[in-house]
């Protein structure tokens, strides 16, 4: 069955909308704004708020009706499918079926300046109540903070024998982040690594298959803790001794 | 700011704090008077007068300064090199600037003279950057004197990569309300050991800081400040390996507000420590002589460290960078310490220590411009939710008395931020000015309630840690990791191949006029 975004009614297919126009604010301005939001396939739009910033912008709120739908039935999602164990479960694991401490570098790379993704994975203290992996016993956890160039990460991967590399990349601008992960994935090949290592992408706009798409194992956005990480990465590892 | 005793701190533990702030930058002081570094030297030839690039682009401050580092001997300074070279030249300094690019003179090879003939010989040429200098702080006391100021600024963050496109987005949101422009620096500048020259139009997550990128925004602004009859103040970032020439560009081009942090480098850009210390009391030297507003970089302990268990880390930092501005001649009316409000918001009852935290600071740091920080590690794409936690923070600020009022985005941790952004953040906060306008002058706290519980507690933290750093040194805490549970040794991290011990003749023309100029 197809489906509409849900308003007040069923299939209603009632939207929100907010832009800014290069105009100075105005019945003009508003005008501007309906018609967009109709060349944007919006059914009786109804600009609900035009504010004036300064004299060359002004801002709208729109809402109106789409005559889009769509059918669940036909979307397929490539999402990582591991169960979430817990941090105990996890370490369990680790002792019982590989007999060895799990080593993870991690590292916000490139330009990036931000650790928020990668300290809440990583740090003792982990986020939101979801202790990092720090605090996992049988698991070494290297955290090389913010701006790390991919040569210096890999390097670092080599000295200290990584099974796991975690890439974080949190706020960039114009996908400079992209040719920076795929960098990484040449270098690592060209180092003869790839196959050495797990290579997870995390970030704010990291998804699976985007993290897939540009040659990484697996790929983690928001809501995913250090669990949700160490699981996958145990669970592979796992599968790829087995697997001999 | 009127500020009150609401929380009925223990003045002798404030005092105590400040004592051991003292003992720790006694100390450090102690290092940074034998040391120079290769930009300190830098920035005396930018105030000299010295600019440009050469033909493979590298700045010209750059050149002359390798050339006494590889054929001379830096630890005298460079300002005996540049005076031996004009002297024996005979040439005035555009006229040897222009023989050096082009090979036919060298700044290495002379005689070298005394260092008082030296100062003689540089003095026209200080005093025209001076005189620079001492007109653009005039203009911007003209400009406070017509327009007034407001008692909280709101502070606005621009970031496109193009200084063209900046200048857009910084007027629209100086007309729409913004007092102050920070222009976010391109990511990685704070590790280029120069500064790039000219206008720039790419950049990544900011904009180059050039000279030329601040002549046109102050440029920008000033039409902006006449049109909306407000002083603008423009921000850059007096930081990273450049720090002490970011402060001698910001001071020639009239900026108003530097981020100059006496650690942030350190623990965050992973620059090394002594190079940071010595860089920070110059670039602080000059921004104290250029009315320069400084703002300090707590905020960020609390986005890498817990804000609930690690909030007394915050105080004992404002104490220690209150001490190094007082060192390099800073008034507390150019101190903006910095502090962030970001405490997860489903701790029960996390807005009243954020108010404790905030009030604390205003408290015991009266006269200064405090800079407060929005939250951002709690921010997520859910935008409604980070509008809402951007009121609350904007009521903490109002009802604290807060000075410097960074504004926070509601799309923080998805982009940077669309015009859009800005206005509803400013209209926010606007509303919360006006509707609780008189918060800060009614409000009190309960004499045993959590909120006064709270700030003891803060501030018995900070001066524990204060004691234990004062017993030992500053330089051992930051190996230990005191500070945003980051750890850097002494001896790592950039820039250490570009700190020297002074010699014994060693001489600063630029530092010997500011420390003159000190009251």
């Amino acid at each position: 069955m197809k489906i509409r975004p849900y308003g007040d009614t069923s299939n209603d297919g009632k939207v929100q909308l907010s832009f800014t126009l290069p105009v100075k604010a105005g019945a003009k301005g508003i005008e501007c704004a309906k018609e967009f939001a109709k060349q944007m396939g919006m059914i009786d739009p109804n600009v609900v708020h035009c504010d004036a910033m300064g004299e060359s912008f002004s801002m709208y709120v729109v809402y109106g009706r789409t005559p889009f739908s769509v059918d669940p039935e036909l979307i397929t999602v490539n999402e990582l499918e591991t169960p979430a164990l817990s941090m105990e479960e996890v370490e369990t694991l680790i002792a019982e079926q590989l007999g060895r401490d799990v080593v993870f570098v991690g590292a916000s790379t490139g330009t990036d300046a931000h650790t928020v993704g990668i300290d809440a994975i990583m740090n003792m203290k982990g986020y939101a109540g979801h202790y990092g992996l720090e605090r996992y016993k049988h698991v070494k956890a290297y955290n090389l903070g913010s701006q790390v160039q991919n040569e210096a990460f890999i390097k670092k991967a080599r000295e200290v024998h990584a099974d796991v590399l975690l890439v974080s990349q949190t706020v960039t601008q114009k996908d400079v982040h992209l040719a920076n992960m795929v960098e990484l994935v040449e270098l690592l090949e060209a180092e003869k690594m790839r196959d050495d290592v797990l290579l997870i992408a995390g970030g704010a706009r990291i998804t699976h298959e985007l993290a897939k798409e540009l040659g990484y194992d697996a790929g983690f956005g928001p809501k995913k803790y250090a669990e949700d990480v160490a699981t996958y990465a145990v669970l592979e590892l796992i599968r790829r001794k087995n697997r001999g | 700011m009127k500020t009150y005793d609401k929380l009925n701190l223990d003045r002798t533990v404030v005092a105590q704090c400040r004592g051991y702030a003292k003992a720790i930058g006694d100390a450090t002081q102690t290092f940074i008077d034998k040391h120079t570094t290769v930009t300190v030297e830098r920035s005396v030839l930018r105030l000299a007068g010295v600019d440009g690039i050469d033909k493979f682009d590298v700045p010209i401050p750059n050149r002359l300064v390798d050339d006494v580092k590889k054929k001379g001997d830096l630890s005298r300074g460079v300002s005996v090199y540049l005076a031996s070279a004009l002297k024996a030249t005979g040439l005035p300094l555009d006229k040897f600037l222009a023989d050096y690019r082009e090979g036919k003179a060298a700044i290495v090879g002379h005689p070298l003279v005394k260092n008082d003939e030296a100062r003689k010989v540089l003095k026209p040429y200080f005093d025209a950057s001076f005189a620079r200098i001492d007109a653009n702080r005039a203009k911007r006391q003209a400009y406070l004197d017509r327009f007034g100021k407001r008692d909280c600024e709101l502070y606005l963050i621009v970031a496109t990569g193009n200084i063209y496109e900046d200048v857009v987005q910084a007027q629209a949101a100086a007309e729409a309300g913004a007092d102050i422009i920070a222009v976010i620096r391109s990511t990685g500048q704070s590790l280029l050991d120069f500064v790039p020259y000219g206008a720039t139009t790419e950049g990544f997550g900011g904009t180059f800081a050039t000279q030329e990128n601040f002549r046109i925004m102050r440029k920008a602004l000033d039409e902006t400040s006449e049109k909306v009859g407000r002083y603008i103040k423009l921000v850059n970032y007096a930081s990273g390996l450049c720090m002490p020439e970011i402060a001698a560009m910001g001071a020639l081009e009239r900026l108003d507000v530097m981020l100059n942090d006496s650690m942030y480098g350190i623990i965050f850009r992973d620059i090394n420590m002594q190079r940071t210390f010595v860089d920070q009391y110059f670039s602080r030297s000059l921004n104290a002589y250029a009315g320069i507003i400084i703002n300090t970089g707590e905020d960020n302990y609390l986005t890498t460290a817990d804000a609930v268990d690690k909030a007394h880390t915050v105080l004992a930092s404002q104490f220690i960078n209150e001490r190094f501005a007082i060192q390099a001649g800073l008034p507390a009316a150019q101190m903006g310490l910095g502090h962030a409000f970001e405490i997860d918001p489903a701790i029960q009852n996390g807005f009243l220590y954020e108010i404790a935290q905030a009030e604390m600071a205003r408290e015991i740091f009266p006269d200064c411009p405090l800079k407060y920080m929005p939250p951002t590690k709690h921010s997520t794409g859910n935008i409604f939710q980070t509008h809402a936690m951007d009121t609350l923070f904007n009521a903490a600020a109002t009802m604290t008395g807060q000075s410097i009022h960074l504004l926070g985005m509601m799309t923080e941790a998805i982009h940077t931020p669309f015009l859009a952004d800005r206005h509803l953040a400013i209209e926010n906060a606007r509303m919360v000015q006006t509707t609780m306008g008189a918060m800060y002058d009614e409000l009190r706290f309960a004499p045993d309630g959590i909120v006064v519980k709270r700030a003891e507690e803060v501030l018995r933290g900070a001066h524990g840690l204060l004691k234990s750093i004062a017993e030992t040194s500053l330089f051992d805490a930051l190996e230990n990791g005191v500070f945003a549970d980051v750890k850097r040794p002494r001896d790592g991290g950039k820039g250490l191949d570009g700190v020297f011990l002074k010699h014994p003749d060693y001489m600063n023309a630029a530092l010997e006029r500011l420390k003159e100029a000190r009251p």
